[in-house]
């Protein structure tokens, strides 16, 4: 880490000063707009970042859960393939695919389902045991910094544009809102609770977070949407320079949230082996002399890994 | 199967006696609810119309603030003397449990609402113009809507430092979508403007899917050590 970070941090503080170019100087002035509306690359690739990140977290905490026994562990194994079989063929079928919003294409729907289980897998490969929990800490609060900025543009955009700073009744506002309400529960709990409790208890939370979020979408969807439609796959009707300006923006901003949290993830490993030796200290008999040595185990001055 | 509802039946009788000698919960409730209405009538007093349009707002918050009263004391009453404790170490299937706890609250949040519910028809000066009836399905899926998740959230907030505040900080926020469809369905039956089914088959969903949950989880919980 020692030696890849800082290369990686330059490579993404110049890529987010390349996207900052492209977004202010080279996309396109919105017709109806004006330059407000370049705010976009920032708003949107956040909230991007942040339902991704919260994503993660959430796939972490149900592997935490199943793993907690073989048994279980099977199971969601196999509820998860099952579910990925059928994510990739149901859109097919003429019935449902009748039923997908206008612009949305059965493939991109079959490759999200298989983008889903294959980040189940990995997540599952490379993060056992407790790593899943640091991940699912990492991304909790990665997240909520990522989903405060959507919030906070957002406002900011919607003033000038809607002539309001915020509509109570439209869809995404509101869930976004009540997602970053629950993630903040998420880590008030993890701060508020022993350690020795905190990880299975904030992985049941997150599921419940996760199970609220459809029904936050379904309790407002009675009301008329003011948000413009989703840019991508709603039929939308981007100029496909903007578009592109957008994805740079986004990958910027993917290094950058992949660069915090990979600094986060170390830190809290750190801090638990820090803790672990610390509690294996303390069950140290007072005479022992190896008090000096094991100091020096302390994995405060790894290097890299 | 039997041995699940003896258990339950035990738990629920011992809460309900409790709850009969002391009147602790139901009392500091009751209260709670009352001292909520008469600031919210000290602080809108609106005409009969304006009120139909946030009396559904009103009383539901007043009634999510009361039962989080009576949702704090489920647990911190098995704290005393290791009872929850004994509890995770006998052989008694932990849901058996749970159910007994959200039936009790289930009892008690509804007592409330029956008491309290006639006040805010006085205060307010209300009448129903839509379909009367509907406020019972609507009334009895959004308390066990509270209810169910209320109790399974102070199960685990009784394990946080700062029990009593950590409470409603975990459940607002998934309570949501449970308010927004118990609100909307009081006010369009109250002024009679628009349907309350999707609003009351929402909340029949979110019921169904939050119990499925909590009945799933309530053992992770229970055990988490």
């Amino acid at each position: 880490m020692k030696k890849a970070f800082p290369i990686l941090a330059a490579l993404t503080a110049l890529f987010l000063a390349y996207a900052f170019y492209e977004a202010m100087f080279v996309a396109p002035t919105d017709a109806l707009q004006g330059d407000v509306y370049r705010i976009i690359y920032y708003h949107v690739p956040s909230a991007w970042t942040a339902f991704l990140l919260f994503f993660i977290n959430f796939i972490a905490s149900v592997q935490y859960l199943a793993n907690a026994k073989p048994s279980t562990q099977r199971a969601a194994k196999w509820i998860v393939i099952a579910i990925g079989i059928a994510g990739a063929i149901a859109p097919f079928i003429p019935q449902v695919k009748q039923m997908l919003p206008p612009g949305m294409y059965p493939s991109s729907v079959a490759t999200t389902a298989l983008i889903i289980v294959g980040l189940y897998f990995l997540i599952g490969k490379f993060f056992p045991g407790q790593s899943l929990d640091v991940l699912a800490v990492t991304t909790a609060e990665v997240g909520v910094v990522f989903c405060t900025i959507v919030l906070v543009t957002g406002p900011i955009w919607a003033r000038p544009v809607w002539g309001i700073w915020w509509a109570p009744g439209d869809i995404r506002l509101t869930s976004t809102l009540v997602l970053w309400l629950i993630y903040v529960s998420y880590l008030v709990l993890r701060r508020f609770s022993d350690s020795a409790q905190t990880q299975k208890l904030a992985a049941v939370l997150a599921v419940f977070g996760a199970l609220d979020v459809p029904l936050v979408y379904f309790s407002i969807w009675f009301f008329r949407t003011q948000h413009p439609q989703p840019v991508i796959g709603g039929g939308g009707s981007m100029d496909p320079r903007m578009l592109n300006v957008l994805l740079i923006s986004w990958m910027a901003f993917l290094c950058f949230a992949f660069l915090v949290c990979w600094a986060r993830y170390r830190l809290e490993q750190l801090r638990r082996e820090v803790e672990e030796a610390e509690a294996l200290e303390s069950l140290r008999e007072p005479g022992a002399p190896s008090a000096q040595t094991s100091k020096a185990k302390v994995p405060l001055s790894r290097g890299p890994q | 199967m039997r041995s699940f509802w003896s258990i339950t039946m035990a738990t629920l009788t011992k809460d309900i006696r409790l709850e009969w000698r002391s009147k602790d919960a139901l009392n500091a409730m009751l209260f709670f609810s009352l001292l909520v209405v008469v600031i919210f009538v000290f602080s809108f007093d609106p005409l009969a119309e304006e009120s139909r349009h946030i009396v559904g707002g009103l009383i539901w918050v007043a009634f999510l603030f009361a039962a989080v009263v009576a949702l704090n004391q489920t647990w911190a009453r098995e704290l005393r003397n290791q009872v929850l404790d004994a509890y995770r170490v006998s052989p008694a299937p932990a849901n058996a449990l749970f159910v007994a706890k959200v039936l009790g609250n289930f009892i008690f949040v509804s007592l409330l609402e029956a008491l309290m519910a006639p006040l805010f028809v006085i205060f307010y000066n209300l009448r129903v113009l839509g379909p009367a009836w509907q406020l019972m399905p609507v009334a009895l899926l959004g308390t066990w809507a509270l209810v169910v998740n209320g109790t399974f959230f102070a199960a685990m907030s009784v394990r946080t430092r700062s029990r009593e505040l950590m409470l409603p900080l975990l459940l607002f926020p998934v309570s949501i979508p449970a308010v927004i469809s118990m609100v909307a369905a009081t006010t369009s039956i109250l002024t009679g403007e628009d349907s309350a089914h999707f609003y009351i088959v929402l909340l029949l969903t979110y019921d169904v899917v939050f119990t499925t949950a909590c009945l799933g989880l309530f053992d992770t919980v229970l055990q988490a050590e």
